[in-house]
């Protein structure tokens, strides 16, 4: 598997407070990968730095490199709108714009500069059905997203993140609002897009890990404990933390 | 560390169980053998009347292990675990079972003399039931080191046996009124052959616990 995110020798500050110390990681295109690890073990904020999310929160350095396809994205000739339209994001909480479903598929591509009718018509279907909606809302694409359930705006967050024809995808924590079918669903939907897209996932639900990613790096502290892939590090890990941590008798 | 405690209560008590299988199993191999020496009849119909109790103690093995895969998603060691209880309860089991064979003998043999003196099947159940005790105890302390020592028990196991068949053999080429009681008692070292190889299945299972590998001790 080639890989599509390389990141070397990445420390993280939040001001006094080092958040990832010396992460050295090479995360494989058209795959999942899940990040896990307890609270604080600074999982988000890897994520984070792939779409150069922390950049807003104030007294934030970075040391290292972050390389996409090659090209290093912490550069000062990058572009961070277009950095964030390859590497898109879902967070925890959906969060629909309040405007009608159609609108929130179509607000990125306008965003870039696309206003013909036809081409948006094309764009809002296909996302819609890249994120299993588009049978669910087709008749009602004026309806207002703040009218759907839970999972379907989760899933609409994704269609609108798929929008913008993304490279990859980062999913922050995307199902640990939802109930089990809505989870189920949106897993079975990040099954098929790995054909498609470079998934990155950090979630608290080891068993999520277990049954939707190929690779889990394990984090704690900070740093990188464990990477490998998801079924070696669950079934046999090798650090002695990792097997403490998955097994539920890490403290 | 967080102990899990309803889980790791759990886990102890799989344990617990499988020990008091690996007695039972141990019992009822020597017992049989004991019966077999004297053609006890008696002692015979009891051990083949106990191994319900087996049949009942890995059906307890296989409920707690479910639930706990049902309710305590287990992974990694704490699953290995689980999976090598159900294995283990079923050598053991399988193990019952062959010692059971070994009574049915003695039922068959009622009211026969001994084509021989039985000294080298007592000893060959002798070396069988130290490797039952073996096993267990590899579990009990995960040590690896003595479930690959009973793969060397295994290769003196089946020395023994080979010579306890050509012993028989010369015994019913001689006279062929032998033969019918010299089978059984060559069945009788085919079941503690067996048994021993089950208990080698068992140190088998220890590696793969400890290791997270499938070693193969059974050549």
């Amino acid at each position: 598997m080639n890989s599509i995110i390389e990141i070397k020798d990445l420390n993280l500050y939040y001001g006094e407070f080092q958040a990832l110390r010396n992460i050295s990681l090479e995360i494989p295109e058209k795959a999942i990968t899940a990040f896990i690890g307890p609270s604080g073990c600074g999982k988000s904020t890897l994520l984070r730095t792939l779409n150069r999310m922390n950049d807003m929160i104030p007294g934030t350095r970075v040391e290292g490199t972050v390389s996409i396809a090659g090209r290093s994205i912490y550069s000062n000739d990058v572009d961070v709108e277009t950095l964030r339209k390859r590497v898109g994001m879902v967070f925890q909480q959906a969060n629909p714009f309040p405007k009608s479903i159609y609108d929130n598929v179509a607000y990125g591509p306008r965003l870039h500069g696309i206003t013909d009718r036809k081409r948006l018509d094309e764009i809002v279907e296909k996302s819609l059905r890249s994120a299993v909606l588009w049978h669910e809302v087709k008749d009602h694409l004026k309806r207002s997203a703040l009218s759907m359930s839970g999972g379907q705006q989760q899933r609409l967050c994704i269609a609108r993140a798929l929008a913008v024809e993304p490279d990859i995808l980062l999913m922050d924590e995307s199902t640990s609002a939802l109930d089990p079918i809505s989870t189920l669903k949106i897993e079975e939907l990040v099954q098929e897009l790995k054909n498609r897209y470079t998934i990155v996932m950090v979630t608290h639900n080891m068993h999520q890990a277990a049954r939707v990613s190929q690779q889990t790096v394990f984090f704690l502290g900070g740093e990188v404990v464990e990477y490998s892939e998801t079924k070696q590090l669950f079934s046999n890990p090798t650090d002695k933390r990792t097997e403490d941590y998955i097994s539920g008798r890490f403290g | 560390m967080v102990k899990r405690l309803e889980f790791d209560q759990a886990l102890d008590e799989i344990a617990q169980r499988l020990t008091e299988m690996g007695d039972t199993v141990e019992k009822a191999l020597t017992g049989s053998i004991e019966a077999l020496k004297n053609v006890d009849v008696e002692e015979a119909k009891r051990i083949v009347a106990a191994d319900t109790e087996l049949n009942q103690m890995e059906e307890t093995i296989t409920e707690i292990g479910t639930r706990l895969i049902a309710t305590q998603q287990p992974v990694a060691k704490d699953l290995r675990r689980i999976l090598i209880a159900f294995k283990i309860s079923s050598d053991l089991e399988r193990m019952g079972d062959l010692s059971v064979d070994i009574a049915k003998v003695v039922l068959r043999l009622e009211g026969q003399a001994l084509i021989k003196p039985l000294l080298d099947l007592p000893r060959l159940a002798a070396l069988v039931s130290i490797m039952i005790r073996e096993s267990l105890q590899s579990y009990v302390d995960e040590n690896v080191d003595l479930a690959y020592k009973m793969a060397k028990d295994d290769d003196q196991v089946d020395a023994l046996y080979s010579q306890i068949l050509r012993d028989l053999v010369a015994i019913m080429s001689n006279d062929t009124k032998t033969i019918a009681q010299g089978m059984l008692l060559c069945f009788v070292g085919r079941y503690i052959e067996r048994i021993a190889d089950h208990a080698t299945n068992i140190g088998e299972s220890v590696v793969y616990l400890v290791t997270g590998k499938r070693p193969e001790l059974n050549q």
